[in-house]
């Protein structure tokens, strides 16, 4: 059965996930935006610096964000500048480490569906003299609500299994940065193989669940439909 | 006519750079990762010693022995501990009586700032830093031993809040190499640099902290056929290897 150390794991992780969630969202919408609307030069770039995650191995990005956050890194040294000390080995830089992880399984989402709404609804509104607020609350989201529930949940759903990040920016303390992913790799390194099965079994019929939800209530709301 | 002799000359250098290989074996060899760098020069001159080549997995111990139970095809097993190999054996998975030390890891107490620490390990006690890092004590000999250290100076309980653990010994380097960590244990040959320590400071843990870490080699049954894997374990005991393994900053057992 699951021990006590194993549900303060689920617990955190699970606060972990829901912060970098609700972080990636603040900071994928506009970037989303910005990048289903411009023509700007430099949108591949920001395309490709988006995506990086998905193809860097989690490690590596791992060391990169370790030597960044630390003492003598750029972002390290402005958080000490700002009395907040370094990121690593705390819960901030856990769900910091996350939101670079999982990023552009936020964006990427919102970006297909912001680009799918076209010009139509967009001009529709500033003829009736919506200001670009108005229309994106009241126009843009509801229409785009498919792509925030996609993104909501594989951003948190990926931040739920990721393990490489963690494990190198985290230093395993329990309480703090210790997360499910790298309490069910404890167990199988140290050949504890029925705690790793239930604390696995458990997470697999989480992630299952989750994405069976997103499946279903994405058929119920097919883009399409909306936009008639 | 000249290219005629050069396609002798050719076939001739063929036939010479293949010759030791038709009776020479090749061995597949699973390394706990801390003895990378030993054995990778181990290796080379084991080649040139016996002609037989060894290709090297560096790895935990536990991922290995996990891998070896279930079927992989490594012939030699050098585990950074005891235990692994200790496991394998009564698993039935190795040739009987084939097991020895092959090296004593030594710890050290490191950072990567100069004058941080003293070569008497005082530091521990007067403090001043934030984070200690240690490999886990569960999974890595090099953790417990640490461990076992602070236990011994009276200093666990109160530097507890401080440590950071990384899953093994790299990644605990990592920590203290980019002064994540000011400081923090790890084995002395991922540090040593021609007989010194070669940046930052540190206190080389006296014997007497710590229980020795005794790291074992034993032959596995899919090597017993393949006369490369006991000239492998021949090889470590050999004077020369054991001058490579000193120089990285282990302690040898007695000649056995």
């Amino acid at each position: 059965m699951l021990s006590s150390a194993d549900i303060v794991t689920l617990w955190l992780t699970f606060k972990v996930a829901s912060l970098a969630t609700l972080i990636m969202l603040m900071l994928g919408t506009p970037l989303a935006w910005w990048l289903a609307r411009t023509s700007s030069r430099f949108k591949g770039i920001c395309n490709a610096l988006v995506a990086l995650p998905l193809v860097l191995p989690p490690t590596v990005l791992g060391f990169y964000l370790l030597v960044m956050l630390g003492p003598k890194g750029p972002i390290g040294q402005l958080t000490s500048e700002l009395g907040w000390g370094t990121l690593p080995f705390t819960f901030p830089g856990l769900v910091v480490a996350s939101v670079f992880y999982s990023l552009p399984f936020v964006v990427q989402p919102l970006q297909t569906s912001f680009a799918a709404i076209g010009r139509q609804p967009l001009e529709a509104a500033a003829t009736l003299r919506a200001g670009p607020l108005d229309t994106f609350f009241s126009v843009v989201m509801p229409l785009a609500k498919p792509g925030f529930m996609t993104a909501a949940i594989l951003g948190f759903a990926h931040t739920v299994g990721e393990f490489g990040v963690v494990l190198m920016v985290g230093g395993n303390i329990p309480d703090k940065t210790r997360v499910v992913s790298v309490q069910i790799y404890n167990h199988v390194e140290a050949l504890e193989y029925q705690q790793a099965h239930w604390l696995a079994g458990g997470l697999l019929l989480f992630s299952f669940t989750v994405l069976l939800v997103l499946y279903s209530a994405l058929k119920t709301h097919p883009v399409a439909h909306q936009l008639k | 006519m000249l290219n005629h002799r050069f396609f002798r000359l050719a076939v001739a250098a063929w036939l010479l750079s293949v010759a030791p290989s038709i009776f020479a074996e090749t061995v597949l060899v699973a390394v706990a990762a801390n003895f990378t760098k030993p054995m990778t020069e181990i290796a080379e001159a084991f080649e040139k010693s016996t002609g037989h080549g060894a290709k090297l997995s560096f790895g935990s111990s536990g991922k290995f022995v996990a891998q070896i139970e279930n079927g992989a095809p490594f012939e030699v097993f050098m585990a950074a501990d005891q235990e692994n190999a200790v496991k394998l054996q009564s698993a039935g998975l190795a040739v009987a009586d084939t097991r020895f030390t092959y090296a004593l890891g030594k710890l050290v107490l490191w950072s990567a700032t100069p004058g941080l620490v003293d070569d008497r390990g005082e530091v521990l006690a007067k403090g001043g830093f934030k984070h200690l890092a240690l490999a886990d004590p569960k999974l890595a000999p090099y953790g417990a031993a640490a461990v076992e250290v602070l236990k011994n100076l009276g200093l666990l309980e109160k530097l507890q809040p401080l440590l950071v653990q990384g899953e093994n010994i790299s990644q605990t380097h990592q920590f203290i190499s980019t002064g994540n960590a000011e400081l923090g244990f790890v084995a002395l040959s991922q540090v040593i640099e021609n007989g010194k320590i070669a940046g930052g400071s540190g206190w080389i843990v006296p014997d007497a902290h710590y229980a020795p870490i005794r790291q074992d080699a034993i032959l596995l049954t899919k090597g017993a056929e393949n006369s490369a894997a006991p000239a492998l374990l021949q090889f470590l005991k050999s004077p020369e290897a054991r001058a490579i393994i000193r120089k990285y900053g282990y302690n040898l057992p007695s000649q056995p």
